[in-house]
């Protein structure tokens, strides 16, 4: 289970932009954040790798009678608990019509319940110097606080209540919709790279609903209600439809005997059914996209390709595309980079991406920004020569053990976060993978060949499952209307 | 109190608990090497990794006026060949070792960090040696990282981000160096040579301008020497440009740029308070009042809880070295533009006016004292929290005094305060769509 670093999340409030559309590029908001949490100080995530074997934390996973499952992962460094509610439902589960259900939703579980009315769960949360948000994805929903340990229990409590307890009225609905408007305005519309971004993915998928926007169509946002929202908690948030993982200063037994106390007395309130999406059928058509917009001052490509994620995988499969991917394009001295920067510079920058946490097939991503001589056709040409000799060639033992290195130092790096191992273990319950799958990965990562990444891009690379997406500067001049 | 012994060999300092419950357990030793140069070390061993985090004083502030941009192309340029290594070889080398490092310039200082396996410490250790010593900055390199940030400068110059903050800092500060994009400009980036790279990182890295903390798998006796390997032959004194003291301009000014998007951005700032003025810390607590951090501020409540103007409206304290500032920002509807942007300027003035309320005192100072912990989740971000306490002169143990700091401010305080850091006015930017009645005058 590859670590979620590029996790394509909607998040209540920035706490990080994930990379919906462009992956490459960074968002302001991490920019303010910084500054923001710095009249105190600034400071990224978690790093570095060891054998795998070594200093991996001991996982404890069980579940409780009305089903819901629990993950508790020890980190005695400080008395301080990350806990976190992961929902198995996500932008992809939403009915037709519907779209950015999932996400408004997650905004609306802020609004209150019978017993802790208007937004008390924050005002105490910010009370005690706690920390929460919350995120959607494709295929999960999830929400956490982040508090010294001594609260983990009321914590529970409160996320055990609004499970099921949520209450709404269109006071509260209707100004929180607007205020998703103003984040699709901020993600999306005022971004033309973002557009794109959203174009690409629709097209993508021919049938699946992973071509949705996480965060929904905007005609379909305008209308959703009150209504969609309760009938979307009420089929979904149940249970036996949740893992909770615990990351911190608490043992297993401790969370058992309080998840008892809590989540234990909340009633099934739904059956689930299986979470079988429409496939995608046989891909054909080797498809390109374009999107003009006056503002693009810096024209750029992203290409999509249809790729299996590690649930849909055959063994290995997954893990030789996340290294494919580190190897194509991870950095300055990657197979891209070299290409097409350095040797024969087309490009100003380049890189790839593999998204392989995923409930069902999933999307391996390149993409550049091409040197002011150079059009977009031609670096598109260009990336192809490069993917085609990897599927040809191969690659060198030195690209592959250096890619290795680094997905492995990567899982290091992140027992260094405990948010960031809470996060790899609930996306990936979510997304269809077991505990043991997770705390294997590295042993599997290890375990790729040099064969398996040339047939990894062999079999995968191919143009007819991809989409290529070319951002480019509207000439025609828009009359203005406003 | 801890004595400061320079040149003696390591372990000056008497350790100190960080008195935070999120790092109970570890002390902040302050470290000598041999060769004199101090470092704060929280030493831990339950991850096998190495965090270091540095800074020098002197950052966009020392670019020539003709060339902004400087500072922020060597910091792009560090990884990018040094000593022996040309840029290929010594990124294999960090990617073969699975070392993190990165530069970043800013306003007033160049912060580095360093992240290693403790199996491999060692080889990230002369990575950054080399890197600081004999940066190679090559041609070929740096024509690469130029095209990089023309590349970035062509995208902001239709950003409405990019646009509404480079206005604001043009308008605050016409004359200083604060008022010059730290990215540089279209014009600028062009003329960078490897000279004024080179020129830059002489009189910048020095070691009487540098603040260093380690945290992570490694223990001070060890830690002496490393510091010396990495620091040792950087020369002594660094050779700044002085920065004039600068004092916000265009105050009270609300600037509009037109800009067919569908949502405007609007960035705000006004005069803020220094990180050394006893104000300080009552400020920290206006601001978390007025728009800081979790879901409860004034501005969150009435721009985004009741009203749904926004997804993202907030405040901050940005105390620079020749300056302090009061910022925040917001993004709304290009038709409720001036509507968030009164909201904003009525709440400020409420809050200048009448000061928070005793309950909104003592649930701030809860949640400032409660979500300090929070910060230190990480090697990476208790090295950074390091450095900057260094930089700002707290102390080594301010992190034990900061909560007593925060308890200790009182009502009249924060009254007071909110008067002295809101009541001066405040300069706007917002670029977005016209509204109606503005399109109309100018015949749109």
């Amino acid at each position: 289970m590859p670590l979620p670093v590029r996790m394509t999340c909607l998040y209540r409030n920035c706490d990080f932009l994930a990379a919906a559309a462009v992956p490459h590029e960074i968002s302001d908001m991490n920019k303010l954040n910084r500054m923001i949490a710095a009249g105190v100080v600034a400071g990224v995530a978690a790093v570095l790798a060891m054998p795998p074997a070594q200093a991996a934390p001991e996982v404890s996973h069980f579940k409780l009678a009305n089903g819901l499952e629990v993950v508790v992962i020890p980190d005695r460094r400080a008395p301080v608990v990350t806990h976190m509610m992961w929902y198995k439902v996500g932008a992809a589960d939403e009915p037709p019509g519907k779209s950015g259900i999932a996400h408004f939703l997650e905004h609306l579980m802020f609004k209150g319940t019978a017993k802790n009315p208007s937004g008390r769960f924050s005002q105490v949360v910010a009370t005690i110097g706690g920390q929460e948000n919350a995120f959607t994805s494709s295929d999960y929903t999830g929400y956490y606080q982040r508090v010294t340990k001594d609260k983990l229990k009321e914590m529970m409590e409160f996320e055990a209540d609004r499970m099921t307890g949520l209450v709404l009225t269109d006071e509260v609905v209707l100004p929180e919709r607007n205020v998703v408007l103003e984040e699709q305005n901020s993600r999306v519309a005022n971004n033309p790279g973002a557009k794109l971004g959203e174009e690409v993915q629709a097209a993508l998928y021919l049938n699946h609903p992973y071509g949705r926007p996480i965060i929904g169509w905007r005609p379909e946002i305008e209308k959703l209600n009150r209504a969609d929202a309760l009938a979307f908690y009420k089929q979904y948030y149940t249970p036996n439809n949740a893992v909770l993982v615990i990351a911190g200063d608490v043992g297993v037994d401790e969370v058992k005997k309080l998840a008892e106390e809590t989540y234990g007395k909340v009633p099934r309130v739904a059956e689930v059914p299986e979470r079988v999406r429409p496939q995608e059928p046989e891909q054909r058509a080797v498809r390109t996209v374009t999107l003009a917009d006056p503002r693009v001052a810096q024209p750029n490509l992203q290409r999509s390709y249809l790729v299996p994620s590690s649930t849909t995988a055959k063994p290995g499969q997954s893990e030789a595309l996340e290294i494919l991917a580190q190897i194509l394009g991870g950095g300055n001295n990657s197979r891209m980079y070299r290409k097409l920067v350095v040797e024969n510079p087309v490009a100003i920058s380049v890189g790839a991406w593999y998204q392989g946490m995923a409930l069902d097939d999933t999307r391996f991503g390149v993409y550049g920004t091409p040197q002011q001589n150079v059009t977009l056709q031609q670096l598109d040409a260009a990336i192809d020569q490069v993917l085609a000799d990897v599927a040809a060639n191969g690659v060198t033992d030195d690209e592959l053990e250096t890619a290795r290195t680094k997905l492995i130092a990567d899982v290091v790096y992140a027992q260094d976060s405990q948010a960031t191992l809470a996060r790899w273990y609930g996306s990936a319950l979510t997304s269809g993978a077991t505990v043991e799958e997770v705390t294997t990965w590295p042993d599997r990562v290890a375990k790729v060949t040099a064969d398996d990444v040339r047939n990894a891009a062999r079999t995968w690379l191919d143009k007819k499952r991809s989409v290529t997406g070319f951002l480019v500067k509207e000439t025609t001049p828009q009359e203005k209307r406003s | 109190m801890m004595s400061f012994a320079p040149r003696v060999f390591l372990l000056a300092a008497a350790s100190l608990a960080l008195a935070l419950p999120a790092q109970a357990a570890a002390k902040i030793e302050r470290v000598v090497s041999p060769g004199g140069i101090e470092a704060w070390l929280v030493s831990d061993s339950s991850v096998p990794l190495i965090a270091i985090n540095f800074a020098f004083r002197g950052g966009t502030n020392q670019d020539p006026a003709e060339k902004p941009g400087a500072a922020y192309m060597a910091a792009a340029m560090m990884d990018e060949g040094a000593g022996d290594l040309d840029a290929k070889a010594f990124q294999g080398r960090l990617e073969r070792n699975a070392v993190e490092m990165s530069f970043s310039a800013q306003r007033d200082q160049m912060r580095g960090s360093l992240k290693v396996l403790r199996d491999r410490k060692d080889e990230g250790f002369d990575l950054l040696r080399l890197a600081l010593t004999s940066p190679r900055f090559d041609q070929d390199a740096m024509e690469r990282v130029r095209a990089q940030m023309l590349s970035a400068l062509r995208r902001e110059t239709t950003n409405p981000s990019d646009i509404g903050s480079r206005l604001w800092w043009r308008t605050a500060f016409p004359e200083h160096p604060y008022g010059r994009p730290t990215n540089g400009t279209l014009e600028s980036v062009p003329l960078l040579t490897r000279d004024d790279l080179r020129d830059y990182t002489r009189r910048v890295f020095a070691r009487d301008r540098l603040k260093i903390a380690v945290v992570g798998d490694i223990d001070a006796k060890t830690l002496g020497p490393v510091l010396d390997r990495i620091f040792g032959a950087l020369p002594t004194k660094a050779e700044l440009q002085p920065v004039p003291s600068a004092k916000m301009d265009a105050v009270g000014k609300r600037l509009f740029v037109p800009l067919d998007v569908p949502q405007a951005v609007v960035n705000f700032g006004g005069i803020g308070i220094p990180r050394k003025d006893p104000d300080f810390i009552p400020a920290y607590i206006v601001n978390h009042i007025l728009g800081g951090g979790s879901f409860s501020s004034r501005l969150y409540r009435e721009v985004r809880e009741k009203r749904g103007l926004a997804y993202s409206v907030y405040s901050y304290l940005l105390p620079l070295d020749v300056t302090a500032l009061f910022m925040g920002g917001t993004q709304t509807r290009a038709d409720k533009a001036d509507e968030t942007v009164g909201l904003i300027e009525s709440e400020i003035r409420r809050l200048a006016e009448s000061g928070p309320s005793d309950e909104e005192l003592e649930k701030s100072k809860s949640y400032l004292k409660g979500s300090y912990a929070l910060n230190f989740d990480t090697s990476t971000k208790i090295a950074s929290l390091l450095v900057q306490i260094q930089l700002d002169d707290l102390g080594i143990d301010y992190i034990d005094r900061r909560n007593g700091l925060i308890e200790a401010v009182t009502l009249a305080d924060v009254k007071r305060v909110a008067k002295r850091l809101l009541d001066g006015g405040i300069l706007v930017t917002v670029v977005g769509r016209p509204q109606q009645d503005k399109a109309a005058k100018q015949g749109g």
